[in-house]
């Protein structure tokens, strides 16, 4: 044995190049399971009620191909600019085990709905692409409950209300080269997959699941090094997260002179680390063969045209027509286009009049931080597009100022009331009368004459005390930057030496 | 030889004459099958009950309106015990399977109830229909009717000893490799194989799935073409169903054959038949050529490679299929198992037969990573060069004629021993399976006093053609009106 070498910063081992393949499961949006008609969605209900003969794997039943979890797939395919070939197929995954109650899984093998696409996403600021292998479809397992630790446990619950439930498995090219690179990829892919509607994308829910293949080999080298996966990363987080702690283990084995062993391992989030689960000795054999309960998929080209012709925009060509149309910055741009509603709703305050940086700024800002003090996604909101475009069509014309502008926003997410219309009824209008401020102004000199020689003897703080005595005296109708003015002009300084 | 019972079709013309009611019927197949089955041995269980509420209200249908109720109604049938049952134990003739009442009734059988067949019970069979001397079932061996001491064929050979023994007239059965056509053959009943996918396989429990297809066994062809009508049509619970509608078989039963071509297979007859079976298909020859038609020579080249092309296709597809028998929803199971390996090995050494057992373990082996490519694949490549072969016949003749089996019914036990002499008896019935072509079995007289079938193919959607067919050869011979010695079986 070799002592080992000095440990190397965590993940940054410049000896080794990391090469890193991602397979994210999907749980579509659909209204019912992939082969049989019970419902797609099972939380909350009781073990094994959503179930039916077929999805229990009773002997005689059938599968029937459910064909919106066709199409939702031909829709991601698409966006994640796949080929779509002519003819498809389901095969049989065959292998035991209690949450799979036909003794095999209905997947994809040699012909898949789709194959050779790719993935634009951003890592710190830089655009890189990856490309997806294929995308196909299969179906859930169900669930299993121990009772304490699976080594020792007495007993197993089976729960089969997942079980047939849609699945499409988006496996992605190796093109990946570090743990961060692996997180913006699903990052960029869950965001997709929610713009196109297709899954929910709760990852804490397992609506969208990700496993890793990952190998090291020596910078610079184009080798391939044997292959280690990993499972059950159930956040970005722990993506990024279990990828770092597999790259030092593998590059501690590697340095150490000693072989990476083929495997799958699990990612332990309490531990910190990756888990062996199997060797490749205890590797299945899956014994794929065509399922010959289900004919062969013909895809028309009129339905693949079809799907195209109704793909929203997605967030990428989004993002930057919003910088291109509408001025805001790169940075404003990514926040707005993080989510289809998000940035359905900014362009439909635009439409309604409002001045995009200025609509820009305020959502994100301001209405971004009520909604999240009141637990409601921007959707939920309660607040119209247009209703924004109102209020801040009446901070842009000076009629109220920015203040009060933000106080009935906040009134209209608590209460549902439009907040210009508040505004009027009010009488909230900004006082922008400069005879009738210049009166105020001298009232509150008049007040605080200590404050306006301190201003003048260069203490600028002053001066916003008796701006906000100003705003006090007029309940913060007063336009704060005439205001400013007028007290400027009253207590000239000294010009500099 | 006593003469057979009525025909369904003669029981459906008392029934809505009036002369006897779907109660009386019933009743008295029940009682018969008290009487005869001891000996016979066909039926698992029945299900009097039910029967005798469905009867009740078949006879409400006929005495409503008795010309607008189906041909069957009021008719007793019974099931082969691989299709399922509502609320009615089905075991697939399978210890694994011991105690399971689905929830569902099969597709096919639902249909033959909803023209208002009356439902009896279930019939026995080979273990999950593999086999071909209805032997291979795990609760009972079910005798010929013609000779108490040989098979019925298999696997649905409770299904051809309950319609040869004069139980009742119409069964369902199912037929992966001939397994519809050969018992018929050997009990000397009519036995019709559909195209594939005319009949629902849902609520089948599957042997191999893109084989398997559901069909009637009957006292006549006419009686066979009736249930055949009943059951046949596209069903949105098999995916594999053909969605085409289905050309009514009852208006062109009693065409002519005259001056239609039936090929007679160089590589069928070149198979080592018994001569007693070679001399009623020579005989059978001449009564069509008297009817008009047209006998040729043709070529199934790929014959000698269907039956090990069968043998890998039809064990691989069960091994997957037979893979929920895992005995944790239902079956016995092996209680107190203390790992889910040991369940499973439990479970599935002791619920399997050997034969199922050896299917499963071929299947699996040829599906094996390192071993698809030469057995699994190449398989599928037969499989197409065999279907290739009857698309290349069919170009010149209307129909193909052969016997159905290379032997008339064996002594029971005489091949359990020797399972490659027990797979040769589908040499002649399984390349129609593989090609998803319609076949037919019907009585072409006898061999050393015990049945022999005539089988008739045709192409695939032609399935009026095949039973016009056989109809025909049928009302030109007495074969089919000729029934067991009933009485000396009864005893």
């Amino acid at each position: 044995m070799t002592a080992l070498p000095a440990v190397a910063p965590v993940g940054r081992a410049a000896e080794f190049e990391a090469v890193i393949g991602l397979e994210v499961h999907v749980q579509l949006l659909t209204r019912t399971k992939m082969f049989c008609g019970c419902a797609a969605t099972y939380l909350g209900l009781p073990p094994n009620s959503n179930t039916c003969p077929v999805c229990l794997g009773l002997p005689g039943t059938l599968p029937v191909i459910n064909q919106e979890a066709v199409a939702l797939t031909l829709r991601t395919a698409l966006a994640l600019q796949c080929e779509i070939p002519k003819f498809s197929k389901f095969d049989r995954k065959n292998y035991f085990y209690p949450d799979l109650p036909k003794g095999y899984q209905i997947s994809q093998y040699d012909l898949p709905l789709s194959q050779r696409g790719w993935l634009e996403f951003e890592v710190a600021g830089v655009e890189r692409a990856a490309g997806i292998t294929r995308v196909h479809l299969e179906e859930d397992a169900g669930k299993l409950l121990h009772e304490g630790e699976l080594g020792s446990a007495d007993h197993s619950l089976v729960d089969l209300n997942r079980a047939g439930v849609p699945l499409m498995e988006v496996v992605g090219e190796p093109d990946l080269r570090s743990p961060a690179e692996a997180r913006a990829y699903v990052t960029a892919l869950r965001q997709l997959l929610m713009y196109i509607g297709v899954t929910d994308g709760n990852m804490e829910e397992g609506s969208l699941r990700c496993d890793a293949n990952i190998s090291l080999r020596p910078a610079g080298s184009q080798a391939l090094g044997v292959k280690v996966e990993v499972k059950n990363m159930n956040s970005f987080r722990s993506v990024q997260r279990a990828l770092e702690f597999e790259i030092e283990r593998q590059a501690g084995l590697l340095r150490a002179g000693e072989p990476v062993e083929q495997a799958t391992r699990g990612w332990s989030e309490p531990e910190g680390r990756t888990v062996p689960q199997r060797s490749k000795e205890e590797a299945e054999d899956y014994r794929y063969f065509p399922e010959p309960d289900l004919p062969p998929l013909v895809i028309a080209r009129e339905q693949v045209e079809a799907i195209r012709s109704a793909l929203p925009e997605l967030p990428r060509a989004r993002r930057l027509r919003l910088q291109q149309d509408h001025g805001v910055s790169a940075a404003e741009a990514h926040l707005l286009t993080a989510r289809a509603p998000e940035a359905d709703y900014f362009e439909a305050v635009v439409a309604a009049g409002a001045p995009p940086k200025l609509a820009a700024t305020w959502q994100l800002n301001e209405l971004a931080g009520l909604c999240q003090r009141h637990h409601r996604p921007l959707e939920a909101s309660g607040l119209a597009p247009e209703r924004l475009a109102a209020l801040l069509s009446l901070v842009e014309a000076g009629t109220i100022n920015g203040g009060t502008a933000k106080e009935l926003l906040a009134e209209g997410i608590e209460t549902g009331a439009d907040p210009a219309r508040l505004a009027g009824e009010r009488q909230l209008s900004q006082v922008s009368d400069a005879a009738a401020l210049t009166a105020i102004v001298e009232e509150v000199l008049q007040a605080q004459p200590r404050a306006g020689r301190d201003f003048q003897a260069g203490n600028d703080r002053a001066l916003g005390a008796l701006v906000g005595a100003v705003m006090a005296r007029t309940r913060g109708r007063a336009n704060a930057r005439l205001v400013d003015r007028l007290l400027r002009e009253r207590l000239p300084r000294d010009p500099g030496p | 030889m006593s003469a057979a019972e009525p025909t369904a079709a003669e029981l459906g013309r008392r029934l809505r004459a009036g002369e006897v009611s779907a109660r009386q019927l019933t009743e008295a197949a029940l009682a018969r099958i008290s009487a005869r089955d001891g000996r016979l041995r066909a039926f698992l269980r029945t299900s009097p009950e039910r029967a005798l509420v469905a009867a009740d209200a078949a006879d409400r249908r006929l005495r409503e309106d008795p010309g607008a109720a189906p041909p069957l109604c009021g008719v007793p049938m019974a099931v082969k015990d691989v299709l399922c049952t509502e609320g009615v134990e089905t075991t697939a003739g399978s210890r694994i399977l011991e105690g399971f009442v689905p929830p569902y009734t099969a597709t096919a059988v639902a249909r033959l109830e909803a023209a208002g067949a009356i439902c009896l019970g279930k019939l026995n069979c080979d273990e999950f229909a593999m086999g071909s001397s209805t032997e291979n079932s795990a609760y009972q061996t079910t005798a010929n009717p013609w000779d108490l001491q040989r098979v019925p064929g298999g696997s649905s050979g409770g299904s051809a000893a309950a319609v040869a023994g004069g139980l009742v007239p119409i069964t369902l059965g199912t037929d992966t490799g001939g397994s519809i056509r050969q018992p018929a053959a050997l009990c000397g009943t009519v036995g019709f194989k559909p195209t594939y996918g005319r009949v629902s396989r849902y609520g089948l429990i599957a042997f191999a799935s893109s084989l398997d297809q559901v069909g009637p066994l009957a006292r006549s062809v006419e009686d066979a073409a009736m249930a055949y009508a009943a059951v046949a049509g596209h069903d949105p619970l098999d995916a594999t169903s053909l969605p085409e509608p289905v050309p009514d078989p009852m208006g062109t039963l009693r065409g002519p054959v005259r001056g239609l071509r039936l090929g007679v297979p160089h590589e069928y007859l070149a198979q080592d038949l018994e001569p007693g079976v070679r001399a009623a298909f020579d005989a059978a020859c001449v009564v069509l050529t008297d009817l008009g038609a047209e006998l040729v020579e043709v070529h199934l080249p790929h014959t000698d490679l269907a039956l090990a092309a069968y043998y890998v296709l039809a064990p691989a597809e069960a091994s997957s299929n037979l893979a929920r028998m895992d005995g944790l929803r239902f079956g016995p199971g092996a209680p107190g198992s203390r790992t889910l390996r040991e369940a499973y090995q439990r479970t599935r050494h002791d619920g399997f037969g050997p034969e199922v057992r050896r299917r499963v373990m071929l299947g699996t082996y040829a599906l094996s990573s390192g071993y698809y490519d030469a057995y699994y694949r190449r398989a599928q490549q037969v499989r197409t060069l065999v279907a290739r072969d009857f698309t290349q016949a069919f170009a010149t003749v209307d129909a193909i004629v052969s016997p159905t089996s290379p032997t008339v019914a064996f002594p029971l036990g005489a091949r359990t021993r020797d399972p490659l002499a027990m797979y040769a008896c589908d040499i002649l019935t399984l390349p129609c399976n593989l090609a998803g072509i319609p076949g037919i079995s019907v009585p072409a007289g006898f061999s050393e006093g015990l049945p022999v079938g005539l089988q008739v193919l045709a192409p695939a959607g032609e399935d009026a053609r095949c039973l016009r067919v056989a109809a025909s050869y049928e009302a030109a011979t007495s074969w089919a009106a000729t029934g067991p010695p009933l009485e000396e079986a009864a005893v």
